[in-house]
């Protein structure tokens, strides 16, 4: 293992990569990604594969436009041999209450104006693009046809390959058990395979990135929260969007290799990093699944797990160097869209480790927004 | 044994691609899974997971003891989403 690096990212999932891969196509090579298991292994690989851009504030749609406009271009631009399995049948968002419906049309206004082509349907309409769908209660549904899935493992592989053949070393099984400090400065970090010098660290660590965030005496404006999902047999096409509720909390789509991959919020989940199962999940979502798509009711579920959701009070990620740590830079509380909005964080966070100007200004997603209390809420998180 | 059987009979992945993805740095099962969706299938690695362990520690050289096992995860078998939504069973 190399004992000194210029950047050190703590995270194996999309984010670190990608933050990775950026680094050293502007030129910084000397980068270590620290992973304590397996690349993905975190939310990266358990997340719901979902990518929209759909969202209700500026900066959740910004960067997660920026980043479809990367995805589309993926493979070619990482030179990956497989597909990434980008789909865009779109996002159907369902409409249960008026105020679900007065807020749809305020997303779509902003949407629409940073050039997101959603809009808002009628239950027919969205009827015709989900024939199985049970309009039973439905008032109307947000729809934008160039939202979809991408295959996170893949896309996490795509990132890495590429970074690897630029020089980036990438050491998995190995993990970061603290940070050394001299005053505010960074001097290394201590890991259980060895000590690296280097004077940046990326806390890129997911739903432990508030322990990261410990290691150089900061209390993070973060906290994990499990999130259950469950994954069916395989099936021929059926449902070409992703069809979600906030009214009911859950999300449903049929990914490429034809398994129907859905899952749910639970309002009452505690905060922490479990990432067991409960068959109370598995009740609640078939009941509900079953009363929206009927036909998918004799679907055989193969497979329940869960992951975590790193939240922040606004649901909005924090991208930004610590201005009391001096080179320590957060790429933290995704609140559940890391991975949609991952290339374009990739881009933006090497851009400001190395000082660059950067492509799209962030400076609203810092850390101290929450304590000037300057605070925009996301509304449409599941 | 020839490379061109059948081992991951859900996913229908040769001996020859798992041997590959292998070699290609997946050290254990779930590593695996991820990058070629060995196990994913209905069975859930029920089948072929102890020949695919045969295989990881063929051409990683680890033993048996090391090698983590694949991450169990409900339902045992696979269920309709019906029959979960009706939930205890002595509701019936």
């Amino acid at each position: 293992m190399k004992n000194s690096a210029e950047v050190v990212i703590i995270g194996g999932g999309v984010v670190g990569c990608a933050i990775a891969y950026n680094l050293a196509k502007m030129g910084c090579k000397d980068v270590v990604v620290l992973e304590k298991e397996y690349l993905t292994s975190g939310a990266t690989g358990r997340c719901g594969a979902g990518i929209r851009q759909q969202w209700g504030t500026e900066m959740n749609c910004r960067l997660s436009k920026a980043s479809m406009d990367t995805f589309e271009q993926l493979n070619e631009m990482l030179d990956y041999p497989v597909d990434i399995e980008l789909k865009q049948d779109g996002y159907l968002i369902l409409a249960y209450e008026e105020k679900e419906i007065e807020q749809f049309k305020k997303n779509i206004d902003l949407q629409n104006r940073l050039g997101i082509a959603s809009k808002l349907i009628t239950p027919p309409e969205a009827q015709e693009i989900v024939p199985h769908l049970n309009p039973e209660g439905l008032l109307g549904a947000a729809f934008c046809g160039r939202d979809g899935h991408a295959n996170p493992f893949h896309v996490t592989q795509a990132y890495a390959d590429a970074a690897r053949r630029l020089g980036v070393k990438i050491y998995t099984y190995t993990e970061c058990q603290d940070i050394e400090m001299k005053g505010d400065k960074i001097t290394g970090v201590i890991t259980n395979r060895g000590r690296i010098n280097t004077d940046k660290v990326v806390n890129a660590a997911g739903g432990y990135s508030d322990l990261i965030g410990n290691m150089v005496g900061l209390d993070l404006p973060v906290y994990s929260e499990r999130h259950q999902i469950m994954v069916t047999e395989p099936v021929n096409p059926l449902q070409g969007p992703m069809v979600i509720s906030f009214y009911h909390h859950f999300y449903c789509q049929q990914v490429p290799h034809g398994a129907f991959i859905m899952g749910q919020g639970d309002p009452n989940e505690p905060r922490g990093h479990n990432i067991g199962h409960s068959w109370q999940f598995l009740q609640e979502l078939s009941q509900k699944i079953g009363r929206t798509f009927p036909v998918l009711r004799q679907l055989r579920i193969v497979r329940q797990w869960s992951g975590l959701y790193n939240m922040t009070p606004d649901s909005q990620p924090i991208l930004c160097e610590v201005p009391e740590v001096p080179g320590f830079f957060l790429a933290i509380g995704f609140s559940g869209h890391g991975f949609m909005i991952a290339p374009m964080t990739g881009t933006v966070l090497a851009e400001m480790i190395l000082g660059k100007e950067l492509s799209m200004p962030v400076e609203k997603l810092d850390l101290g927004r929450f304590d000037r209390g300057e605070l925009v809420l996301e509304p449409s998180v599941v | 044994m020839k490379d061109d059987i059948i081992l991951c009979f859900c996913e229908d992945l040769t001996r020859e691609e798992i041997r590959t993805a292998i070699k290609n740095g997946a050290r254990t099962f779930d590593e695996l899974k991820r990058l070629i969706r060995c196990g994913m299938g209905a069975c859930q690695g029920k089948t072929c997971e102890d020949m695919i362990q045969r295989e990881i520690m063929d051409i990683t050289g680890q033993k048996r003891d090391e090698l983590p096992l694949p991450r169990r995860r409900p339902p045992s078998v696979g269920i309709s989403i019906d029959d979960a939504g009706r939930g205890d069973a002595d509701e019936e």
